[in-house]
């Protein structure tokens, strides 16, 4: 009672408007059902939902409301359809656990559906057994925090996404934990938004999946044991800080797939474990710093139409491969990076390498010119031409070399 | 021919370098499994170990031991012995000491460090089973080398050739094969060309069955496709025991006719 009493002392104090009540729900009380407290609310009310199960769908939160939960009371949709559609502005979900959304494949069945609002916020819900979890849709100013999204999906094409953000814009996704899902959170024509601190992992497909999404933020996230990893295409001006990509092992498998990504930058992130670091296609002015590339089968591939990237202070830590390239170096520079593979000297100890460190491995141009003789991998003659090739450069091109290599890993303080 | 085996098989297990190879699987092994304390991760360098050393070894001790026990076998010769039996129960002797001091050397540490309670058990086994047949191919190879050639350095000379062509040199024909007919598939050449040389086969058997295969991509998913199944491993393990029967029965049929 105490709390809610907070609660609504500081929505009044909020709103500034003194009319505002709260509307009880429970099994005892005079209102039983959600739907039949929002059809008595008015605006600016507070819906309180006392812990219980409510076995209720296509909810329509049409007014602005604040509907909190009281110790998580389920919400269980039978598998019926969608169960929350918020349609007004300054819309507050906090507090429900919601199960079983049905599946729809016309309609995209999400557990919380917000349609044209603004200022809406969903926070502390958990979602399970569902389609798509938080779909946002043409929507914008809109907060989507402390949720936990835990799916049981085994197929992409029969599969949800845990957040989806679609033509909306200024939305920030903080602190989710998304699980089991198609796509942990997919963003499409969504502008401005920032994803910061959520753990997507064990996702069917990509644990962070966007497109045509400009300006956006993704920081300190940590996407695991994904399908397919994170795949980001057709985007201008994106910030990737301080994530981590693990784990994201299989033969189509990549940390990051970057693809027509244009003036961006992504620093202080760890790819460790990936089959492929970061996969770079036609992706122009981006400078990567500070990153730490681990365990990689190729830290870094980048397939042509890259343009003025700068590569420069990142640690190349015991990957199969450091690098692939199958195009020419254009204007890409490699600089001050640290190669665990770097076998040179510095005899005037200013921690800079006195010869330039080649990345690429001769088996590596070739395995990129014929696929098939990747066959050869740890074959005894590789290692003599890549030894060969290290010593004299014959095949690799000669201009593709870090000049100012580090003698030691580079420490970087990701907090 | 037991006691011929028993003999050569014993005499071997006497001599220095029997222990020192079995004390270099040994050490191998306990320095591997102290560095990294992961099993798994030590089957890897193991597996360049096994498919490079294995076969130079084969090679060297059974040219070695060939002509280094000739006198001996030249009276044995003159002794109502069948000539089969000589030459084959010397040739099982040395094979299979040299594997007994691979998969002991190995087994050890690898016991020590609890390779029952790890999952990397089946993959530790291809590995000695990998490393057994290698054995068994080289010796035969290097037996009839020697058996074809008096002249001890040219005998010695034509098995490391042997062991380098099959080691290295294949490899970079392979490679040159592939690179020249890219714009052609190669998929199929490129299985059938790995299958034939013994060491390919038992680098790409054990490659396939670690988490480093998801590198090989489609080519690998291709690989994957033929030698993850059953007949992929029997028709491996087949071509693999046809390796050594064929050097065999060429010993045989050389020793039968090779006039003393």
């Amino acid at each position: 009672m105490k709390t809610l009493f907070l609660y609504s002392i500081l929505f009044i104090l909020s709103t500034g408007i003194s009319v505002a009540k709260t509307i009880e729900t429970c099994a005892t009380c005079k209102v039983k059902t959600i739907k039949g407290a929002i059809e008595i609310a008015s605006e600016s009310d507070t819906i309180f939902i006392r812990k219980g199960i409510y076995k209720e769908f296509n909810i329509d939160v049409s007014k602005p409301l604040v509907v909190i939960g009281e110790h998580y009371p389920v919400i269980d949709g039978e598998l019926k359809g969608e169960i929350f559609r918020i349609t007004a502005d300054n819309v507050t979900l906090d507090g429900l656990f919601i199960i079983n959304v049905g599946t729809s494949y016309t309609e995209d069945f999400s557990a919380v559906r917000v349609v044209k609002s603004k200022n809406f916020v969903i926070k502390n819900l958990v979602l399970e057994n569902l389609f798509f979890g938080i779909y946002i849709e043409k929507s914008s100013f809109g907060k989507v925090f402390h949720n936990k999204i835990i799916g049981d999906a085994k197929e992409e094409f029969n599969s949800g996404n845990g957040i989806q953000l679609w033509y909306s814009h200024h939305v920030e996704v903080d602190k989710n934990i998304i699980t089991h899902v198609r796509d942990g959170i997919y963003l499409e024509f969504a502008d401005h938004c920032s994803i910061t601190n959520n753990i997507s992992t064990d996702n069917v497909r990509y644990g962070l999946h966007f497109m045509f999404s400009n300006d956006a933020t993704y920081e300190k996230n940590n996407f695991q044991n994904n399908g397919a990893g994170v795949a980001v295409m057709f985007s201008k001006r994106i910030e990737m800080y301080h994530n981590i990509f693990h784990g994201n092992w299989g033969t189509a498998s990549y940390g990051l797939l970057l693809k027509e990504i244009n003036d961006s930058k992504i620093k202080g992130n760890i790819f460790k474990e990936n089959t492929t670091g970061i996969n770079i296609e036609g992706s122009n002015r981006v400078t990567y710093t500070f990153n730490t590339f681990e365990k990689n089968g190729w830290a870094i591939k980048s397939r042509g139409a890259c343009y003025t990237n700068i590569f420069s202070d990142n640690n190349f830590l015991y990957n199969t491969f450091d690098l692939s390239y199958n195009s020419k170096l254009n204007d890409n520079v490699f600089k001050n990076n640290y190669w665990s593979d770097y076998s040179g000297y510095d005899l005037n100890k200013d921690g800079i390498g006195d010869v330039p460190h080649k990345p690429v491995k001769l088996f590596s141009y070739v395995a990129n010119r014929t696929p098939e003789a990747i066959i050869l991998l740890r074959s005894l003659f590789i290692d003599i031409i890549d030894f060969s090739e290290k010593v004299s450069p014959v095949f690799t091109p000669n201009n593709l070399e870090d000049t100012s290599p580090k003698m030691n890993r580079i420490a970087y303080d990701r907090n | 021919m037991f006691k011929i085996l028993k003999y050569s098989f014993f005499d071997l297990i006497r001599s220095r370098w029997s222990y020192v190879y079995f004390a270099f699987f040994l050490l191998l092994g306990y320095v591997l499994l102290f560095l990294n304390n992961d099993v798994s991760k030590a089957v890897i360098t193991l597996m360049n170990v096994i498919i490079i050393l294995v076969p130079l070894m084969g090679t060297m001790f059974g040219v070695m031991y060939f002509y280094n026990s000739k006198e001996f076998t030249e009276l044995l010769l003159a002794q109502p012995l069948n000539r089969t039996s000589i030459f084959i129960g010397q040739y099982l002797g040395v094979a299979i000491s040299l594997s007994l001091s691979l998969i002991i050397g190995l087994g050890i540490p690898f016991l020590a460090y609890g390779i029952f309670k790890s999952e990397a058990i089946l993959d530790f086994l291809l590995l000695l089973v990998t490393g057994g047949f290698l054995t068994f191919i080289f010796t035969a190879i290097s037996f009839y080398i020697g058996l074809s050639n008096e002249n001890r350095i040219k005998g010695f000379g034509y098995a490391i050739l042997f062991w380098l062509f099959m080691a290295v040199i294949y490899d970079g024909l392979f490679l040159i094969s592939l690179i020249l007919f890219e714009e052609y598939p190669l998929d199929t050449f490129s299985l059938i060309a790995s299958m034939v040389n013994p060491i390919d086969l038992s680098r790409i058997l054990i490659l396939l069955k670690l988490d480093i295969s998801a590198l090989l991509g489609y080519t690998g998913a291709v690989f994957q496709k033929f030698f993850g199944t059953h007949w992929g491993l029997i028709v491996s393990l087949g071509l693999l025991t046809l390796w050594v029967i064929i050097p065999v029965f060429l010993i045989r049929k050389k020793a039968l006719k090779k006039d003393f």
